[in-house]
């Protein structure tokens, strides 16, 4: 691919061949800065905003001028009027996010294990169903989604949003776990079944241990895609007592006197959870996500 | 969206995997009595999910925008002609050129050299950072008169920004196309990147020995290799594009005066804003003919390289 790769075996080539590698080492060394100032500007941004020292900071400066920690402060002991519940708040994202978690990998896994492994008949239909809410744009579904919820008297809910990320996520649990699933031998189904083991033994023993790796990877997938996911959230919660962090956030919108370091501060405290979780998972979350298809 | 990874990457060719394949997947012979029970009651919970949460929600949502006034009345709205050439704006540039971008980056990152592999971790930020911080950020930075980067352009060059956001049609929907590859990038730039690495070192070798170019190398090796992932991603992406309701809502929000908004937005917008979910059911529905046949064709993919896996 790049010349590097066939440097160590061939030392005979043309003359130049020194100068031009140095050349474009140079170029890509360029091409990584520019990369990286096009990356990290709009979150520079965020933390110099987060430390200005006053909210109506209307400056020309590029760094603020006296930075302060001040608005972290402010966040950690809710002492705005927007933030007095930011830490119940922060619990409700929590909450749903656990029960999504746990409710994707539940739902997604027993799915799979009747599809992929009893091989149930017309299985396939289901999977079909799975695929085509896949392939549907949540934000298209939002409003009849808010209708219903007030039709089933769950507006203002928490349970209305788990239900709704709980429907976006598990179609992707079953396809990586139909995936994964290949890769464990029916041999082991067979012995358990022989030895008079029921389908539900088999799968609390044998299914759900081996899948071990693929849990890990959905469960982290489900995590930031109801930590992170906003529209539903905003639609279906009213109350500053049952929001979660981001619609509480985007409350900030809304007012004229925009206390903006205030806001970043939020923004920040409620992005560090999903960037350590990506971080910290990110090799097994790239495993789990090639796996199914990369890998074989 | 990270479900696209294993989608699009499962469209690679990779003729190696059918040897590894299991000859049997499923338990043997029919299934006993009590085990059929047990396999229905396992399917249960998910088509519980899907009848009362995704199959009501769209019969429910046909239903509303059943009545054939309420198009004539959006084809007649000046902000809804606007909105249906913003989407195919944004759909349409914002995600090729977001592809295109992704297959050269994740070209570069195939280099070799020990800082690379820091700068992807740099590479992959937005992905990680959720949507609605940086696009906020991103908002308040491109402000005209008070924004980083006008304050930035002034300090350093004594130009003077234009309002980025505030003052033309044309420059807010740039901004929203920006932001959005911004955000998306690094994702498919992964998912080629890990194509690109599925392809075996071998097929290099043979035509570097043959004395290929590296842009021969690209175009007779990488490329046919990799082209039915970049269709699958191009048509994913697509999808997903049509569907982001945080890009636009949160950096442009719709303005200048409601000039750049798009099919996700302004649906979503006559439902709560002007309370007439009719209609945003409508607007929505709008773009089902460019996307019936989307979801066909990607389906269609989706399973048959399934099969073939």
């Amino acid at each position: 691919m790049n010349t590097e790769v066939i440097n160590g075996r061939s030392v005979r080539r043309e003359p130049h061949y020194r100068l031009r590698r140095n050349l474009t080492e140079a170029a890509a060394v360029g091409f990584g800065v520019v990369i990286t100032i096009w990356t990290l500007v709009p979150i520079y941004n965020m933390v110099a905003v987060a430390l200005e020292s006053r909210g109506d900071v209307f400056t020309n400066d590029i760094w603020p001028a006296k930075p302060s920690l001040d608005s972290f402060w402010i966040v950690a002991t809710q002492g705005y009027w927007y933030l007095e519940y930011f830490w119940h708040q922060f619990g409700n994202s929590l909450y749903v996010g656990a029960a999504t978690v746990f409710l994707t990998l539940l739902i997604g896994s027993l799915v799979s294990f009747s599809i992929g492994r009893m091989r149930l008949r017309h299985g396939w239909i289901v999977s079909n169903a799975a695929l085509l809410t896949y392939v549907i744009p949540s934000s298209f579904l939002a409003i009849p989604f808010y209708r219903i919820m007030q039709k089933y008297g769950l507006t203002n809910d928490l349970w209305s949003v788990i239900a709704a990320e709980v429907t976006f996520a598990t179609p992707y649990a079953i396809f990586i776990f139909q995936q994964y699933g290949v890769s464990i031998p029916i041999e082991l189904d067979e012995a358990a079944r022989i030895d008079g083991a029921s389908p539900i033994q088999v799968y609390l023993h044998i299914y759900l241990p081996l899948m071990a790796p693929a849990l890990v990877a959905v469960g982290t997938y489900a995590l930031l895609l109801a930590w992170n996911e906003y529209l539903y959230q905003f639609l279906l919660l009213s109350s500053k007592k049952n929001m979660t962090v981001p619609v509480a956030l985007a409350q900030f919108l809304n007012s004229d006197e925009a206390p903006w370091n205030y806001m970043m501060a939020t923004a920040i405290v409620y992005a560090l959870p999903p960037v350590a979780i990506y971080y910290a998972f990110r090799r097994r979350m790239t495993a789990g996500l090639t796996m199914g298809g990369v890998k074989g | 969206m990270d479900g696209a990874y294993t989608q699009a990457a499962q469209a690679l060719p990779a003729p190696r995997l059918r040897f590894s394949r299991p000859r049997r997947r499923a338990w043997l012979g029919s299934l006993r009595g009590s085990e059929y029970a047990w396999a229905v009651a396992f399917v249960v919970p998910y088509c519980g999910v899907f009848l009362a949460f995704v199959a009501y929600p769209v019969v429910y949502g046909l239903w509303l925008g059943h009545a054939p006034s309420l198009y004539a009345e959006l084809f007649n709205d000046p902000i809804y002609q606007r909105t249906v050439v913003n989407t195919l704006l944004y759909v349409g540039i914002g995600v090729n050129l977001k592809l295109f971008l992704a297959l050269l980056m994740s070209g570069f990152f195939m280099r070799r050299g020990w800082w690379i592999k820091g700068l992807l971790l740099i590479f992959v930020l937005p992905w990680a950072v959720p949507a609605l911080p940086t696009f906020i950020s991103i908002h308040w930075m491109l402000n005209g008169q008070w924004g980083l980067l006008n304050n930035f352009l002034w300090n350093v060059f004594g130009i003077d920004g234009p309002g980025w956001i505030e003052t033309s049609r044309w420059l807010a929907l740039g901004t929203v196309i920006v932001s959005h590859i911004w955000k998306w990038l690094p994702f498919w730039t992964v998912i080629l990147l890990a194509g690109r690495m599925a392809i075996p070192q071998e097929l290099y070798d043979a035509a570097e020995v043959d004395g290929a170019t590296s842009v021969q190398r690209f175009v007779y090796v990488t490329f046919p290799l990799l082209a039915n992932l970049y269709l699958v991603c191009t048509l994913l992406s697509t999808i997903f594009t049509l569907g982001d309701f945080n890009t636009v809502f949160f950096v442009s929000g719709g303005g200048p005066a409601l000039s750049t908004h798009v099919l996700a937005t302004l649906g979503i917008r006559n439902a709560f804003e002007v309370a007439r979910p009719e209609l945003g059911v409508a607007a929505v529905m709008s773009a089902l003919p460019l996307m019936i046949p989307l979801i066909i064709i990607l389906m269609r993919k989706l399973r048959t390289t399934e099969v073939q896996l």
